[in-house]
């Protein structure tokens, strides 16, 4: 127990940290150096993620089971589920951004508990490494990303043991980071700094916060019941022995349908961010968004059983979760609208940023539609547990939340590194995503409507034509990761220099040097009250300048 | 000019929920009502889609920073009139398609009763349960043709399908059903979660251990029809396929006498 | 989720000095046993729905005893009140005192886990008997880590407030604060507990 320990015994002087490139190997407590240690591991693991998808399109692009064989193919799509939500998109639309931008955001120097910071960032890559590790070792878990009892304890125990362990890890760290956002936006708010001033990423991070201390912990309690069933062998979820299957789906969608506003809510508040910046305008509807975001996550709590329409919920159970997920197009369209509505009238750039902002509008706008046909329980019978799910959510999870995180790393960039990233790369990677995700995509909608069902390794061969044209948009995305990676990592050596303020931008992580210094303002913490403030000339600003003037104020352009 | 781009969207998206088919041909009562409901989501999602689609590139074109341009855009902050407008068609939008929703599945016996067991074929101990969904009850239209459906038994199991006719106590691998007759199919799973999937019926439930259910449709188009498993239960779950064979009665008597004559001598 | 990690201590980089560590710490905790509250939740849902859909056939029924279990819960809400007193103590600097009621608070903890063990032990079910067993040992064995974490807790922090030397005084209550939110909240579960699981 720490709390036997002194205060000074346990304090890490900042100097005593590393320097240089290895502080990002370290224990380091700076905010930022957190932010980009989620960044570069959830790239990382995007990566592996995005090979076991090859490896399920390559398979898929012959009707019959041949690249794989069909328990492994299981445990690809398996690891390839957990790895993409559990590895990628959740500890960096949460844990990279939020950390890197929240401290700025509020005018503080670091998070609320830079200690609990690390230590849930360094819970996720042994986690990670375990899970990858039972594919090698004793076989990954099988069951899917959702673990469904009884298949979940049927299968060999070994790798379904691994991946709760590596989830209720992950799910700690979630935990941990949320708490720590919570805390950070409530109450390090530098003074004079109200609620309603703060950029529309702090709301999004405060209300998907608020889902992940709701949420998060059920699942870890589910999960606990389930490894019960495997190794003690009681019978929560065994009907063999008396349990019930559904009680699991309950238990499990509870968490995981507020997980998908965990993954998206972040990525609507970076582009609240992007999109004011580059278009020249005020974030158009300000409080509207912040109403919309707290309705999402009051409706994302109690629509979970809008995945188990099939299972057997009687009529009543249905009509309600119908409607209450039908109702959260309200919201999010609203926010579609305010985006749309502040492109109209802007000076937009067009740079790599806002080009994968906008594609995120377009893919997630198509991809709630066909949400919100999934929600009516009449359609959803048909293809529930089909490709027609599949391409629902990719269009959302990639089309969304993936096409977010690239456009962050375009904006934020310079201010990581201090480097400019190549515009001309910037917009083929654009160009080639877009295509190849759309490709990929689009035609499992068909699939799903005609009769292929999800998670098989193999089809009926009428399948063969579009899933190849499927397979072909997958390799064209693999292709565009190369531009990317090859941009990021030659442009942190070469790029032209940035400068503090390349975009002109008056969010306080602007204002500042570009990388930041440690407690990342030389004098006190700027007050920007209004953080979408363009268009107003400077004297209407209220930026009050640091008592050392060293921070720059944009100039008039 | 907006307005006439506004009806031409809506009638576009009309057209194209009307005449652009993606479904597989309709084989149950259920189906044709199923696909009344598809066409309409798929107009408005298509107005939704190509208007969203049409407006962001719309500005990315029209607002775009021109060579030499510099300063902000105008800093228009919110517009409430226009917030609540575009609140309040959105809640229109899905009201009208929930209530739409509902009546469909109403259509499709959602909210009926279940009607299985009625025909005391089998024996229920007390403190199971019975789970249905849509289908659970009577297909409205049906109803008036048939009122005594023909009851099957449905045992799913790693990794097949066996279909158990009390009646003429057959025991089949692929299911056989008249056209135009109710069939009442409780189904019970050995191991683990299958579903019972026909593409061609839009009709799917779960088939849960330790919990029947029961699925009621009414087949109106014979041939033969895929049976696919929908929900993971295992390595061979894409090979856990089965066929429905739709017969014109008379066709089906003969397929029915003769098995379960078989059956019935070898008893 | 049961591991406790440590909160931080005071965060020298800290902008304005005009808020007190104490609160984010504390704020910290709350929010975490909100967490830790969900994973409750979850169980009971899990019970209730368990409960109420799969009725257990009628010879697996058993009837708890209650003297056991009331006892248990007059233990804990007693204990509730004996570190309510410490905490008294200590803000007065009567560091002897709250070291006095510490152990009791402790003493009573303890009599908790056992006269529970010895429940453990009588109950004519075990753990993979039925849906019912299992609901029942996961519920009040999650319950009595809590306790045992509780207990431990208490007893660093008996030890920590000895008058010369230890850490905690009447100037830093911080974890003789948070060692009491996190008591208080494991005895709420349990009243709630022995409602759901006893008394229903
Ligand atoms: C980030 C992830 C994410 C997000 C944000 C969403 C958002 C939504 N999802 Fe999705 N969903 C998933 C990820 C996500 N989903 C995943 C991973 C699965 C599969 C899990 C599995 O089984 O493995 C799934 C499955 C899934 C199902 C179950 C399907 C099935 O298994 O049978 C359903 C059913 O209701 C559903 C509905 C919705 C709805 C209504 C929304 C809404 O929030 C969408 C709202 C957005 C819009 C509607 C667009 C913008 C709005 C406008 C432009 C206004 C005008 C629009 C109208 C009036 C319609 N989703
Ligand atoms: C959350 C985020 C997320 C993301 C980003 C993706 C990305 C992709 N997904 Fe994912 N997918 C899921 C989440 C996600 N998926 C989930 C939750 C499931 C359900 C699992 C389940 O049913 O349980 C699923 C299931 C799923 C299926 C269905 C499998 C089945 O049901 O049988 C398919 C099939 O096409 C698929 C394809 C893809 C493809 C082609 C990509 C592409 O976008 C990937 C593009 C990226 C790359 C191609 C990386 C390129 C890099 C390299 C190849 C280099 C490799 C180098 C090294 C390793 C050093 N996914
Ligand atoms: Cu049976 Cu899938
Ligand atoms: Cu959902």
């Amino acid at each position: 127990m720490t709390f036997a320990n002194s205060p000074q015994a346990n304090q890490v002087s900042p100097s005593l940290q590393p320097k240089g490139w290895l502080r990002y190997l370290s224990f380091s407590l700076d905010h930022k150096v957190i932010g980009l240690q989620y960044l570069v591991c959830g790239f990382l693991f995007y990566l592996i993620g995005g090979a076991l998808a090859s490896a399920i399109r390559i398979e898929l692009s012959s009707p019959i089971s041949d690249f794989l064989a069909r328990d492994v193919y299981n445990q690809v799509l398996t690891l390839h589920g957990t790895i993409m939500i559990f590895l990628w998109i959740v500890p960096v639309v949460n844990g990279a951004f939020g950390n890197y931008l929240i401290p700025f955001y509020v005018g503080a120097r670091d998070m609320a508990f830079p200690r609990l910071n690390a230590v849930a960032f360094w819970l996720i890559p042994p986690a990670g490494l375990m899970l990858i590790s039972s594919y090698f070792i004793t076989g990954a878990a099988e069951s899917g990303w959702t673990a469904y009892p009884p298949l979940s304890i049927t299968t060999p125990a070994a790798g379904q043991i691994i991946w709760i362990l590596s989830v209720l890890l992950l799910g700690g760290s979630s935990i941990f980071g949320g708490i720590n956002f919570i805390a950070t936006i409530l109450k390090l708010r530098r003074p004079g700094l109200k609620l309603m001033q703060l950029p529309m990423y702090c709301w999004a991070m405060l209300g998907t916060s608020i889902l992940v201390v709701l949420s998060t912990p059920v699942l870890a309690g589910t999960l606990i019941l389930l490894s019960f069933d495997i190794v003690a062998h009681t019978g929560f979820f065994n009907p063999t022995l008396g349990g019930n299957v559904i009680v699991y789906q309950h238990l499990f969608w509870f968490y995981s349908h507020p997980a998908v506003y965990i993954m998206v809510l972040p990525a609507f508040g970076l582009v609240s961010e992007i999109l004011p910046v580059h278009c020249r305008k005020p974030l158009f509807g300000y409080a509207t968004m912040v109403y919309s975001i707290m309705a999402i996550v009051v409706l994302g709590l109690m629509v979970w059983a809008h995945h188990m329409f099939t299972s057997g919920t009687p009529p009543w159970m249905r009509l309600f979760f119908t409607i209450a997920t039908s109702f959260i197009a309200v919201p999010t369209g609203i926010k579609f609208f305010n985006w749309v509505a502040t492109l109209w009238g802007g000076r937009i750039s067009l740079n790599s940023a806002v080009l994968f902002s906008c594609g995120f509008i377009v893919n997630f706008v198509l991809g709630g539609i066909t949400g919100v046909a999934l929600a009516q329980v009449p359609f959803d019978v048909h293809v529930h547990d089909t490709y027609f799910v599949v391409a629902h959510f990719h269009y959302i999870v990639y089309g969304g939340s993936v096409f977010v995180i690239f456009s962050s790393i375009y904006h934020w960039y310079p201010k990581f590194t201090g480097k400019m990233l190549n515009e001309h790369l910037g917009r083929f990677h654009f160009v080639l995503t877009f295509i190849g995700f759309n490709l990929c995509f689009a035609p499992q909608h068909w699939l799903g409507l005609n009769g292929m069902p999800r998670r098989v390794a193999e089809y009926d061969p009428q399948f063969a034509f579009v899933n190849q044209l499927s397979s072909v948009g997958a390799l064209i995305m693999a292709i565009s990761t190369l531009p990317f990676l090859w941009n990021v990592i030659q442009s942190a050596f070469n790029g032209d220099v940035a400068g503090d303020n390349p975009w002109q931008g008056l969010t306080p992580e602007w204002l500042t040097s570009s990388p930041p210094p440690v407690e990342n303002w030389q004098g006190e913490a700027p007050l920007v009250t209004e953080p979408y403030g363009y268009g107003i000339t400077n004297e209407e600003l209220a930026v009050e300048p640091s008592i050392n003037d060293d921070i720059q104020i944009p100039q008039d352009k | 000019m907006t307005i006439l781009l506004c009806i031409a969207l809506v009638l576009g998206g009309t057209w194209v929920g009307q005449h652009v088919n993606l479904l597989p041909i309709s084989a149950s009562s259920n189906a044709p009502v199923y696909d009344e409901l598809f066409r309409v989501l798929l107009s408005i999602g298509t107005i939704l889609f190509v208007g969203m689609l049409g407006l962001v590139i719309y500005s990315l074109i029209k607002f775009r920073r021109r060579p030499g341009q510099t300063g902000d855009g105008l800093a228009i902050e919110g517009n409430l009139p226009l917030e609540i407008f575009w609140t309040a068609v959105p809640a229109i939008v899905i009201l009208f398609v929930g209530l739409y929703s509902y009546d469909i599945y109403d259509r499709m016996g959602g909210m009926q009763p279940l009607q299985h067991g009625e025909h005391g074929h089998q024996k229920m101990s007390t403190n199971q349960r019975i789970w249905g969904g849509i289908g659970s009850g009577t297909v409205s239209q049906a109803e008036s043709k048939s009122n005594n459906p023909l009851p099957v038994e449905v045992t799913a199991m790693q990794f097949a399908f066996l279909f158990h006719y009390p009646k003429g106590n057959i025991i089949s691998g692929e299911l056989h059903v008249p056209t135009g007759q109710q069939v009442s199919m409780k189904m019970e799973s050995k191991d683990v979660i299958h579903a019972f999937w026909v593409p061609e019926f839009r009709l799917k439930q779960d088939i849960i251990p330790g919990q029947p259910t029961v699925l009621n449709f009414t087949p109106t188009k014979p041939g033969r029809y895929p049976i696919v498993c929908a929900e993971l239960c295992g390595p061979y779950h894409g090979g856990m396929r089965s066929a429905v064979v739709v017969e014109e009665p008379a066709e089906y008597e003969s397929w029915y006498s003769k098995n379960s004559k078989e059956i019935i001598s070898e008893a | 989720m049961t591991t406790i990690t440590p909160l931080d201590e005071t965060n020298k980089v800290q902008v304005s000095k005009d808020q007190e560590h104490e609160d984010h710490r504390l704020f910290g905790l709350v929010a975490f046993l909100v967490a830790d509250g969900m994973t409750f939740a979850g169980f009971f849902a899990a019970y209730l729905t368990f409960k109420s859909v799969n009725p257990l056939l009628p010879d697996a029924v058993y009837e708890l005893e209650l003297p056991l279990p009331t006892l248990n819960t007059v233990l804990l809400l007693v204990s509730s009140a004996t570190f309510h007193r410490a905490s008294k103590a200590l803000k007065i600097s009567d560091s002897k005192e709250c070291q006095r009621w510490l152990m009791i608070t402790a003493g009573l903890g303890l009599a908790f886990l056992i006269s529970q063990m010895f429940e453990y032990f009588t109950l004519p079910f075990g753990l993979t008997d039925n849906l019912y067993a299992s609901t029942f040992y996961a519920l009040t064995g999650f319950h009595g880590l809590h306790v045992t974490l509780g207990a431990f807790m208490i007893l660093i922090v008996w030890w920590q407030a000895r008058s010369p030397g230890g850490r905690i005084t009447s100037e830093n209550q911080f974890p003789l604060e948070a060692a009491e939110l996190y008591w208080h909240f494991v005895d709420g579960i349990w009243v709630i507990l022995f409602i759901i699981l006893y008394l229903l």
